[in-house]
């Protein structure tokens, strides 16, 4: 695309309004630096604003600019400092859609600060005026900026090394019902699935400390569920203790109790905010203790495609902020998620090198400098039938859970758990010896099934269960069906 | 009871010819492989004895079986597993690790606790094989 200039222009600093495009904030001949922090944005403007006068705006309200010149600018080296939309161009398919390519200066941000990358670039913007719509989907972090961060506090090796638990996806469950179980049964559930196979289980995002059971005592009888569990296989097993609280000081007590009693790992919502998750990944690390993020919320900005955030660069704030484990979709269970885009996110989260991949929604090389990878976790109305589905397409260095998929078995909790880990154990072997696991994976699964009875009733009672709904967010870096 | 370790612990225990098929999937994968043994299965017991050294450079899992066989015969009554490392930058580590051989009879963990204040329960787990010496946990 090129700017149309109309020759009527005034000079740079007289006084007045001026498009954002003269003011410097579109500039096609930019080269990008290495160290440029880089965001690519989907841009809808209002009827009548020029694409190019809209990805300028972007720029400069997310940079230096206000909307009329100051003569305060002549004071800084304002050209080093305005961020510059150097590309812009059609969405492919979306009439009025733009793909407005960003670039902002390393100096721009304070080193180690989601907080501060995030007021910039989402701060003020998102509501500005001549755009309909705005939605951020894609960033490149330059090493430079990376290595100011501390990254997961373990990473996915550690967390495999630290559970001894190598070659196959990880299991969980999320205790169900989510709310009202007093502390003593909850624990039950815990106990149950852990002693049939899960590695975790987990609290849900919305267990806290509530009237009717408070986090202490929720501690105590996960723990006493979690210890028992591994005195009766012999194998590691942890439950993600939700330390999510008003304040940050409550956070750091409850994490600091679940220490004492020696569990692997705690957990946060995104709720809590960047900040207090960067404190959470810093504290995990001091004290050897995984931290899973369930990305609770995250649907009210990452879903729509023409607004918000995409969750892909959510996902590579987490990895910056420093969390173990993230919620990433799984493509075939209840919640949204286009199977590229899944893959995009999960790529983010896992590789060292990520490599552009417009197809799966990634538009800039990510070069990850060593940063460990965080373990993407795989929840919600997935069931022991999928699991060769599962495992194609998430690969191996991930979380299934199993909620209702465990704990609603017919034979009960243990029952739900051991049919979901012989599913894996059946499926991860096929795979390793060769065998194709869309074509012969239900074949996989029914002979692992003829001689274990929670298999077999699994598969009869959940076999056929598909959420088969057309995504709302595709990537549209190539043409792709969606809403 | 019956312990739950490495990968695949759930299925019943594999055969030769399944546990070569598991080998030649590492070594197609450039992973060396390497047998170790334990009489002490805490799952918190990371440093199980080595029989030699991992084996680089194989290309088929024969000479794999057979030192799989030979510490099976030297320690007829211990844990036996297959361990495949990835020396790929970015992993260096365990890829897949695996049982090939467990003891007649495993007596299992017990679960001990200590009471401390504030309801606060401290766990830790003994193995009731490691009552004795060892060497001498299993039988032979």
């Amino acid at each position: 695309m090129t700017h149309e200039h109309n020759g009527t222009e005034p000079r740079r600093w007289d006084p007045g309004v001026h498009s954002y495009a003269s003011m410097g904030y579109y500039a096609p001949d930019y080269e990008p630096k290495p160290t440029d922090v880089l965001a690519m944005f989907r841009i809808t403007p209002q009827p009548g604003v020029d694409p190019l006068e809209a990805a300028a705006a972007v720029a400069g309200e997310s940079s230096t600019a206000t909307w009329t010149v100051v003569w305060t600018d002549r004071l800084t080296a304002n050209s080093h400092y305005q961020a510059k939309a150097y590309r812009v161009d059609h969405v492919p398919g979306r009439a009025g859609e733009y793909f407005a390519y960003i670039a902002y200066d390393l100096d721009l941000f304070e080193e180690g600060s989601i907080a501060n990358l995030t007021s910039s670039i989402i701060g003020n913007v998102f509501g500005f005026k001549p755009l309909l719509a705005l939605r951020l989907e894609d960033m490149r972090i330059p090493v430079a900026y990376v290595k100011t961060f501390q990254g997961p506090a373990h990473g996915i090796v550690m967390e495999r090394e630290l559970l001894g638990k190598y070659g196959r996806p990880l299991l969980g469950a999320t205790i169900k019902p989510k709310l009202g179980l007093s502390a003593r049964n909850y624990g039950r559930v815990v106990y149950e699935g852990c002693r049939g196979g899960l590695d975790f289980t987990k609290d849900d995002e919305n267990i806290n400390s509530q009237p009717f059971m408070r986090w202490r005592d929720r501690f105590l009888y996960c723990m006493e569920g979690v210890n028992k569990a591994v005195a009766d296989t012999g194998e590691l097993k942890g439950h993600y203790l939700n330390v999510t609280a008003a304040t940050v000081e409550d956070m750091y007590e409850r994490a600091e109790f679940a220490k004492e009693l020696g569990s692997v790992i705690v957990m946060i919502d995104l709720t809590v905010g960047y900040s207090a998750m960067q404190s959470m990944a810093n504290w995990a690390r001091r004290n050897s203790v995984l931290l899973h993020l369930h990305r609770a919320g995250h649907g009210t900005y990452t879903r729509q495609k023409t607004h918000g955030v995409s969750f892909r660069v959510i996902a590579k704030w987490c990895r910056l902020i420093g969390v173990d484990h993230v919620h990433a979709g799984t493509i075939v269970g209840k919640l949204e998620g286009d199977p590229a885009t899944t893959k995009g996110f999960y790529d983010a989260l896992r590789l060292d090198h990520v490599p552009t991949n417009p197809a799966n929604g990634i538009y800039f090389d990510q070069d990850w400098a060593s940063l460990p990878g965080v373990m993407p976790v795989a929840s919600g109305g997935i069931h022991a039938g999928q699991m060769h589905q599962l495992v194609d397409l998430l690969g191996e260095d991930t979380i299934l859970q199993f909620g209702g998929g465990t704990i609603g078995h017919p034979m009960g909790i243990a029952a739900g758990a051991e049919a979901n880990r012989v599913a894996l154990d059946a499926v991860v072997k096929g795979r390793n010896e060769g065998l194709d696991l869309i074509k012969e994976g239900p074949d996989i699964l029914r002979r692992a099934a003829a001689i274990n009875r929670p298999l077999e009733v699994a598969l009869a009672t959940w076999g056929d269960v598909t959420f088969d709904y057309a995504s709302t967010d595709a990537p549209d870096g190539v043409p792709t069906p969606s809403r | 009871m019956h312990l739950r370790h490495g990968a695949f612990s759930y299925l019943p225990e594999l055969t030769d010819d399944e546990i070569a098929a598991q080998v030649r999937y590492a070594l197609g994968n450039d992973w060396p492989v390497s047998i170790e043994f334990t009489d002490d299965p805490h799952p918190r017991n990371v440093y199980w004895e080595m029989w030699g050294l991992p084996m680089f450079d194989l290309d088929e899992p024969d000479g794999v079986l057979r030192e799989i066989n030979e510490c099976r015969a030297t320690y007829p009554q211990h844990y036996v597993r297959v361990q495949a490392y990835d020396a790929r930058l970015g992993r260096q580590t365990t890829a897949l690790s695996f049982l090939v051989q467990r003891p007649a009879h495993e007596p299992g963990f017990r679960l001990d606790r200590v009471e401390v204040q504030g309801r606060v329960q401290q766990y830790s787990m003994h193995s009731y094989a490691t009552q004795a010496p060892a060497g001498e946990r299993y039988g032979r």
